[in-house]
Formats: C-alpha cells, sequence, structure tokens
C-alpha cells in the first residue's frame, strides 16, 4: 500500500492560481460581474423612463413612428391602403403589436406574424404614448390586473366560451380561414394577452370591460398561467391539439408497435 | 397420419424436405389445378436451440426471466398504487399515478406475452404440420344421426306436442325487449312532441340578451365596434332542469360591425340595431358551435367541419358542407337602452330534421 502511495504523494499539487480549473473559474467570476453591472445598468435605465405622457417621451415616439411606422400608416397615422389608421387605438395597442413583434410588419399577408421585437422597452413606450397622445384608446393594463393571481375556475370558464373556439382550450391555437390562425397563447406575458383582449389584435375581436370585466380578465389569465405552470394531468399533452396529434402519434406509434409484435411473433426464430 | 371421418389426411411431420400433399383415391380434399406447381415446403432449417445445447439453456433463462419479470411489474403496480395515491387538490397526482400504475401492469401483461411467444419459437417442437382442408358438408351418417338427435329432442321434450308450453316460451322471448325499447324511448322528450320542441327555442317578444354564463342584460352602447358577445336568453343561467337543452338551441353570437358593411335584405332591415346583429351560434350542417368570428373579414368559421358564414351578408355559406344560411334573430332597444328579441327565430335553429318544414 506504501509503496503504491508514496509517488503520488511526492508530485507537486496544483492548488491556487495554478490549478487547471483556476483559469476558468476566474472567466466565470469575470462573467458574472460584468453581467450583473449590464442588468443593474439596463434596469436602471427602465425604470427611468417609465413617464409615458412626458411631453419629450411623446416627441420622442413622434420621431420613431415617423421613420417605422408613417410609410403604411400615414404621417399623423391617419392609415392609408397599406395600413389602418391608429387614431384611437390606444397604448395598449401599440404595446401588443410592437411588444410581440407585429409591427412593424414583415410584409403583407394574411396575418401579421410573430417575431423578435425590433424596439426596445424605452422606445415601444415613447411610440404608445406618442399614439394614445393623439386620441383616448385602451390604456396599457394596470400591474394589478396582471398578477395571475385571481381565480382559475372562473377564468377557465369564461375562456371556454369566449377564447377557447378560436385558442383551443389550452391555449394551443388554432387554424382559421386562408392561412389566418388564432395563435398559442403559451408563455404570452399577462400584459399582452391584457392588450390581446381589450384592442382585438388583427381579427380578433374586442372584449371590452362591458364584455369581460377587468376582474374577469384577470382570471382569464390566472387560468391561462395555471395551464402553462402545471403538467396536464393525462400525461404527454402532444401540444394540446387534440384529435390530429393524438391520433397521428397513435397512428405512428401504435400500429407501428403492433406491425413490430406481429413480424416478430411470425419470424421463424433462428 | 391420421385419417379423419371425412377420409382426409393429416400431414402431421411433414419434416422431410418437398414434401408432397399427395391425395389418396379415398380423399375428399378440393384440389384445385393451380398453373404454378405446388413448390411444397421450403426444406427445414434446425433453429440455434436444436443445434446448441447452451442457447437452449440460455433461452430458457431468457423465458423464465421474462416470467418472473411479470410477477416484479404486478407487485410493482400494487405498490406504485399505495405509494402514488391521487390527491384531490393536485392534479399532478394523477399523472403519477396513473403512470407508474401503468407501467407496472404493462410490464406484468407484456412480459408474460413475449415470454410466451419466446417460448414457443426458440424451445418448442419446431416440426411443420398440416391440415387438409374439410368439405363442409358432413358424412351420411353424421347428418343421419343429428337429424336422429333433433327428433329425439323434440320428442322427450315434448316441445312439438305442447303447444301451449311452445307459445307461451315464443310469447315471453318476443316481450322481454320490450323494456329497454320503452326504458330508451323515455330517454327523449316524454309529454312533447320533439318537432315542436326543435322548432322553437326560449327567444321571444321582448327578452333580453344576457351574457353567457353570467347572465347579465347588454345595453347596445356596450357593444362596441368589433366586439362579439356570446349570449344566452334572459333567465336562462338560472334554470335548473332542463338549462343545456335551451342552450343548446338559444345559444346566439352578438357582433357590432360598421353599418355601412351590413348587406341587408329589405324586409329584414328593422333586425339589426344601428350595426348589431345576432345570429343563432348551431351550426345549419351538424349542430357544431359556429362562433370563430374574424373581426376584419367578418367571416363566421365553424371549427367541425370549416363551413363559413358571410355575417356582412346574413350569415349566407361561403365555404363548406353547411346548405343554410344561420338563422337571424331580430332584435331591438327596450326603453332602458337593453338589447332585446323582437321575437323568437322565424325558422327552426341547427341542423336539418325529417319534420322540418
Amino acid at each position: 500500500m506504501t509503496t503504491i502511495k508514496t509517488p503520488r504523494a511526492r508530485r507537486p499539487r496544483k492548488t491556487g492560481r495554478r490549478h487547471p480549473l483556476a483559469s476558468v473559474a476566474l472567466i466565470a467570476i469575470g462573467l458574472l460581474f460584468t453581467g450583473g453591472a449590464y442588468v443593474a445598468f439596463s434596469s436602471s435605465t427602465a425604470v427611468a423612463t417609465t413617464d409615458a405622457s412626458s411631453q419629450q417621451t411623446i416627441a420622442q415616439g413622434e420621431k420613431l413612428f415617423a421613420a417605422n411606422c408613417a410609410t403604411c400608416h400615414g404621417l399623423s397615422a391617419q392609415g392609408s391602403s397599406e395600413g389602418p389608421s391608429l387614431i384611437g387605438v390606444g397604448a395598449a395597442s401599440v404595446d401588443f403589436q410592437v411588444g410581440t413583434g407585429r409591427m412593424p410588419m414583415q410584409m403583407q399577408g394574411p396575418q401579421a406574424q410573430k417575431k423578435p421585437v425590433q424596439f426596445t422597452a424605452e422606445q415601444t413606450a415613447a411610440l404608445a404614448a406618442y399614439v394614445a397622445s393623439l386620441a383616448p384608446g385602451p390604456a396599457i393594463p394596470a400591474a394589478e390586473l396582471l398578477d395571475a393571481a385571481g381565480d382559475a375556475a372562473t377564468g377557465a370558464e369564461l375562456f371556454r366560451i369566449n377564447c377557447a373556439m378560436c385558442h383551443n382550450v389550452a391555449g394551443a391555437g388554432g387554424a382559421l380561414t386562408e392561412g389566418k390562425f388564432a395563435p398559442a397563447i403559451e408563455n404570452v406575458s399577462a400584459q399582452h394577452i391584457y392588450e390581446a383582449m381589450i384592442t382585438g389584435p388583427q381579427n380578433m375581436p374586442v372584449f371590452n370591460d362591458m364584455n369581460i370585466s377587468p376582474e374577469d380578465k384577470r382570471d382569464i389569465i390566472t387560468y391561462l398561467k395555471y395551464v402553462e405552470d402545471n403538467p396536464s394531468p393525462g400525461g404527454l399533452a402532444l401540444g394540446s391539439l387534440g384529435p390530429v396529434a393524438e391520433g397521428l402519434f397513435i397512428w405512428i406509434f401504435g400500429l407501428g408497435a403492433i406491425v413490430a409484435l406481429t413480424v416478430w411473433i411470425t419470424a421463424k426464430s433462428n | 397420419m391420421a385419417k379423419d371421418d371425412n377420409g382426409a389426411e393429416d400431414v402431421t411431420a411433414a419434416d422431410s424436405p418437398g414434401a408432397q400433399l399427395a391425395t389418396s383415391a379415398a380423399s375428399t380434399a378440393v384440389v384445385t389445378r393451380d398453373a404454378l406447381a405446388n413448390p411444397g415446403f421450403p426444406p427445414h432449417r434446425p433453429r440455434i436451440t436444436d443445434l446448441d445445447h447452451k442457447e437452449e439453456r440460455k433461452a430458457e433463462r431468457t423465458v423464465y426471466t421474462l416470467f418472473y419479470v411479470s410477477i416484479v411489474g404486478s407487485v410493482f403496480a400494487i405498490a406504485a398504487y399505495m405509494a402514488f395515491p391521487i390527491v384531490a387538490e393536485d392534479p399532478g397526482s394523477v399523472r403519477l399515478n396513473n403512470l407508474f400504475i401503468g407501467l407496472g401492469l404493462s410490464l406484468a401483461l407484456l412480459a408474460i406475452g413475449i415470454g410466451a411467444v419466446h417460448w414457443g419459437k426458440a424451445l418448442m417442437s419446431d416440426h411443420e404440420g398440416v391440415d387438409e382442408r374439410h368439405p363442409v358438408r358432413g358424412t351420411e351418417p353424421v347428418r343421419a344421426r343429428a337429424v336422429e338427435i333433433f327428433q329425439q329432442a323434440n320428442e322427450e321434450s315434448g316441445f312439438g306436442r305442447r303447444t301451449l308450453i311452445r307459445n307461451s316460451l315464443i310469447g315471453a322471448l318476443v316481450v322481454f325487449p320490450l323494456p329497454a325499447v320503452v326504458l330508451f324511448r323515455g330517454l327523449g322528450p316524454m309529454d312533447q312532441d320533439p318537432v315542436a320542441l326543435l322548432n322553437e327555442t326560449m327567444w321571444k317578444k321582448g327578452v333580453r340578451l344576457t351574457m353567457d354564463p353570467s347572465g347579465t342584460p347588454i345595453k347596445a352602447a356596450d357593444v362596441t365596434l368589433g366586439s362579439s358577445f356570446h349570449v344566452i336568453p334572459e333567465g336562462l343561467s338560472e334554470m335548473g332542469h332542463g338549462r343545456l337543452e335551451e342552450k343548446a338551441k338559444a345559444a346566439v353570437l352578438l357582433i357590432r360591425m360598421d353599418p355601412d358593411d351590413l348587406i341587408e335584405a329589405e324586409d329584414r332591415k328593422s333586425w339589426s340595431y344601428d350595426g348589431i346583429v345576432a345570429y343563432s351560434k348551431i351550426c345549419t350542417h351538424v349542430g357544431c358551435p359556429v362562433a370563430l368570428y374574424e373581426q376584419h373579414t367578418h367571416h363566421l368559421l365553424c371549427p367541425c367541419h370549416q363551413s363559413q358564414f358571410d355575417v356582412e351578408n346574413h350569415c349566407k355559406v361561403i365555404f363548406g358542407p353547411a346548405k343554410r344560411a344561420l338563422p337571424q334573430l331580430p332584435i331591438a332597444v327596450d326603453a332602458e337602452g337593453y338589447l332585446i328579441a323582437q321575437s323568437d327565430f322565424t325558422e327552426p335553429v341547427g341542423p336539418s330534421f325529417w319534420e322540418r318544414a
């Protein structure tokens, strides 16, 4: 035993800054600090620009609008043959369309698609402030309506009656006519869900506060977040798409297993 | 080789290469003259378990291991039932409970099946056998004997002689299914004419349009441009018995659009109110709820069979298997500004039925 141990003990131990992992640790610590500093910096700038109604913000939004949106929506947001008028659509509409990347639109088509967001949160807020200053319209909802702490059961009933026919009972989305579709609502922020309900983007109908009260909208968001956070009790949900996905699965894997077993049973043993 | 009553031979050991299925003169088996000659059996190839004693032992081990695995699966299913109980407050517990019981049970059954098949394929005797197909008709003595048995049974039981007993038995058997007929009839509406029920809904003059599910009445001013409201008649949300039956007929979709977009027939101009229109939500094809409303195209899509209805144009069918437009509910506004129905639908809602006028 001792003869084996001695040569190992004699070898100089790599400790401290000579350790092979020291450089890795150093890089990790460095990244952590720069990342942390960046997060701290960017969050402090976001806090600094929340004053949406200030004249300066509106002026900034007007410039952004003229540069990025006016081609289709007109220089004073009056609309053109390429895009609708934005007078009276409100800040909520802008925050939804620009905040989910749907606007500016990539190309004319059946439906503006979700894509990477083109503006910073600050620029989006400025655009929203400018459009809201043109005429009164739905405002960005208050934070207490977006906390997803309402009644999930009430929300589920309202969702089934008002939303599920297009968006699927689990919010997985579904097809509409001629290339249009109701998008999936999984991993959509509570604020964007709320804004979609009050503004009715694209072909979605409007659900104003007389139809679904703000508290009911909060319940609907609670239900959607509940579905998102809780696994399906029935096991693998297959995208919650219903008979299409489930039928395809059982045709391929269920029948495949039966065919394989039949081949095995009837094959000659070697 | 064994001979059966019909004189056909069962080739029970056709192991020799190219064994012939020659039929003797006494045989009644049907032999068709094919264009292709019967190639006979392929040469018998002994299995590895027949040649190698080690492989045989290995196959034996596999089979009994599989049966033991099945026992483990059964015990596992019992243990999983106790270890993962279903907790009422936690839907996730159902998932674990089902998953582990299912795994245990499928292991238990699959291992028995796979073990048995493997036993049969690798270890049981593997000589090929042929059973000749026999003619359906039995031999004359067998047929005569069968008739004799029937006659004897008739004589001994007196079935043909004691006609009262026989007829009462036939009567009892005929009456026996009647309760089922009555029970199934009871599932339908008893004291009402089903045709009349299908022809009318809860809507009538002055009934307020209320929101589904709360039953809150709707003011015309609440229905803003582009809105769609899911509507039930006033009083339906408080109904106890028969609520769903009534809802299935009376459900309505309320939509407001620009009055300039509406193309209305002269006699129906008074059915809408300032661009607000109300249409039955029940598809005229097979009765699915049509509620996929597109705000800009003003099209309604039925999710079941993709029928499309044009709300601008009295919900005429523009695509799909539906044949009739969705029935329109004539609406008006009462003194307090709430939306009310002018009357019931002027035609039966939903899919066609035999007596539909």
